[in-house]
């Protein structure tokens, strides 16, 4: 598109001008190409030009908000030190694996017992194709990816009164439900009932659209045959020779369908966050905190509490209980904070009121992730399952096949539990026994197989984990309104990155856009000498 | 965990039947107070905690973060402990926490009754070496919800 030039033309005023001339679309496009809008909060790597005269930024918690931190800045010519709660770096990017041992708070420790080269992912467990900054630095630390399957279709939806019980593959109920709902629209066009809403001309295209996406047969009806066995399954599959011919299967009723409430799982993949593709690191969401810790590690010091942070028009002063025993300070010309509000809310603090107040307005959220391990990966050999999700009201909520090493002979893991909310509080005042337990139990109202094939299995509930107190921070409309803008300010020295600053909350591209933009805002106001 | 098989008689998944199963894993249902694992009807949508007594609510979700014992716990941060706690005395108080929430506490209110809301907090103000003797009424927690 070419735009006049005129000399003191607005911005502003040229937009306009388009816009009132053309769609809305073509408004999208004219600020996109004047730099305005983005499709994502991404824009490429981060620039910090400009020299920051050897500025010094203490960096607090090494998890991917940190890590990014420090790697940018000290690439841009800061001296940077990080201090981390865990003798581990990763923050909630993090696997379980055969060896590990796990102590939550209460001292309940969990010494995970899976085979060699399986894992649980207890925190982020899959990337959207458009967190283009996680992904851009996955691709620049090297760290390998495979598909992460959020749809399949082979998976089992269930509930405990629907179907008595009975879980019903995904296909089926999708099939069915587009399938009914399709011929009953069609029949309304068709009896000229829709009359008002459809144009004439539409009409024919409406039809053909709905007998195609419906699987109806050519009189516009959803029932056993050809048509919607071919999107739902046969009862017989097609076959080789003698007795190759195929059998329909048999829809389920649309009363059925609809009063089973099991539709409620088909538009979960259809979201933006959960459409395909969908990606996850080779051998372990924490193949992400390692790369990025195998770039700063001499930068971070583990094992170390913050107890204070203080500051005055000079200085950040951190407070510290350091690996070895004994209190230690660090300090330095800026802090970045990136501790998790759970705990900051109760650190000593030097910031105003309306920073402290936006710290203290915002709750954790509860979840719980179960992995268990199985003597076979029966999911595959005996459902034709091959990674995916299955999905029930039971309190686990979820079962998750692995994305990865199909076929691979001997145990298999999956993810046995994933829920939030009531559910999952209950699931973390239980004791890791006893999660394990309900799980199983859950599990075999699906899965049969887990009575003979089980194994072990691990927990893990976020408000116990020692070092968040939480799964994720947890705003509302009213709380974002009234602190959100307070908490992204530079206070004095002091600033704040992590999911909790950000609008992808529980997303480890929260995270990182939350940190490269504290630092872009904060290098901004060292190069100006402030 | 070490090596567990399931025995026993086939599970009906129509209803949460409670503990036949008879292997040592599934054993330690027995005493387990919380809903989750005794009430056929607790589904991951529920949106009300069903536990009625303030020592069912108690175990089955205030101990998740107070502990068992009511002690709290400590690691990066603190969960308080309820237990022998002097903020206990003024019962409005701990209304407004549990129906409100406080800092990275979740507001409780919307997930239980006015009557739970009053049962957990007398349970918790008269035991843990708490030994408050008046108690809140449901009328007192509808009064302090916003």
């Amino acid at each position: 598109m070419n735009f006049p030039s005129s000399p003191g033309m607005s911005r502003r005023r040229l937009l306009r001008m388009i816009g009132e001339a053309t769609s809305s679309a073509v408004m999208y496009q004219a600020m996109t190409s004047l730099g305005h809008a983005a499709d994502s909060g991404y824009k490429g790597p981060v620039e910090l030009p400009g020299d920051p005269k050897g500025a010094s930024v203490l960096i607090l918690g090494a998890g991917l908000a940190g890590m990014v931190a420090a790697l940018e800045l000290r690439k841009a010519g800061y001296t940077v030190k990080l201090l981390e709660y865990q003798t581990r770096a990763g923050g909630r990017n993090w696997s379980l694996r055969g060896g590990d041992s796990y102590t939550e708070l209460g001292g309940a420790r969990q010494d995970c017992a899976f085979d060699e080269g399986l894992y649980i992912n207890p925190g982020p467990w899959r990337i959207p194709y458009h967190h283009r900054a996680l992904l851009d630095y996955c691709k620049r630390l090297k760290v390998a990816f495979e598909p992460f399957i959020q749809l399949n279709f082979n998976t089992y939806l269930h509930a405990s009164d629907a179907f008595g019980g009975k879980p019903q593959r995904f296909r089926h109920v999708l099939a069915d439900y587009h399938g009914h709902v399709s011929e009953l629209l069609a029949k309304a066009v068709n009896a000229d009932k829709l009359d008002e809403d459809v144009r004439p001309e539409d009409k024919e295209i409406l039809l053909a659209s709905l007998r195609s996406w419906g699987a109806l047969d050519r009189d516009y009806a959803y029932r056993e045959g050809y048509a919607s066995s071919e999107v739902r399954g046969y009862e017989k599959a097609p076959g080789g020779g003698v007795d190759g011919a195929p059998s329909p299967s048999t829809p389920l009723a649309f009363n059925d369908v609809l009063n089973s409430r099991l539709w409620r799982h088909l538009s979960l993949p259809l979201q933006h966050d959960f459409q395909h593709a969908m990606f996850q690191p080779v051998g372990g969401m924490d193949m992400i905190g390692k790369a990025f810790f195998r770039e700063v590690s001499d930068l971070v010091e583990l094992g170390a509490k913050v107890t204070s942070i203080r500051q005055n028009d000079k200085r950040v002063t951190v407070t510290y209980e350091s690996a070895g025993g004994g209190v230690r300070q660090a300090s330095a010309d800026w802090c970045l904070c990136t501790i998790p509000l759970s705990i900051l809310s109760q650190i000593e603090l030097d910031v105003g009121a309306p920073m402290r107040a936006a710290i203290d307005a915002v709750p954790y959220a509860a979840s719980v992730k179960i992995g268990l391990q199985f003597k076979r990966r029966f999911w595959e050999e005996d459902e034709a399952i091959y990674g995916g999700i299955s999905f029930t009201d039971l309190p686990i909520a979820q079962i998750s096949y692995p994305s990865t090493d199909y076929h691979k002979p001997g145990k298999g893991v999956l993810l046995g539990a994933y829920s939030f909310g009531l559910p999952a509080t209950e699931f973390t005042a239980m004791t890791p026994q006893k999660r394990i337990a309900l799980a199983v139990e859950n599990g075999l109202c699906l899965h049969p197989q887990y009575r003979q094939e089980f194994e072990n299995g691990i927990s893990v509930a976020w408000h116990r984990v020692p070092w968040t107190l939480g799964c994720f921070g947890m705003w509302s409309g009213a709380t974002r309104k009234a602190h959100y803008q307070d908490l992204c300010a530079i206070d004095g020295r002091i600033l704040l990155a992590g999911e909790h600053v950000s609008y992808v909350n529980a997303w480890q591209e929260g995270a990182i856009l939350s940190s490269l933009d504290a630092i872009t805002r904060l290098h901004k106001r060292v190069v100006a000498g402030n | 965990m070490t090596t567990q098989s399931l025995t026993g008689p086939t599970r009906a998944c129509t209803r949460l039947a409670p503990r036949f199963i008879l292997s040592a894993l599934l054993a330690t249902f027995v005493g387990t107070t919380a809903a989750i694992a005794q009430n056929a009807s607790f589904r991951s949508t529920t949106t009300r905690y069903p536990e009625s007594s303030g020592e069912a609510l108690y175990h089955a979700i205030c101990q998740g973060c107070h502990m068992a014992d009511a002690r709290g716990a400590s690691g990066a941060g603190t969960y308080p402990a309820l237990a022998a706690d002097t903020k206990l005395e003024a019962a409005g108080y701990a209304v407004l926490v549990v129906v409100q929430g406080q800092k990275a506490m979740p507001p409780l209110g919307s997930a239980l009754s006015d009557e739970q809301i009053a049962a957990v907090v007398n349970y918790v103000r008269s035991h843990f070496g708490n030994d408050y003797k008046d108690e809140v009424t449901a009328e007192e927690v509808r009064a302090a919800r916003p």
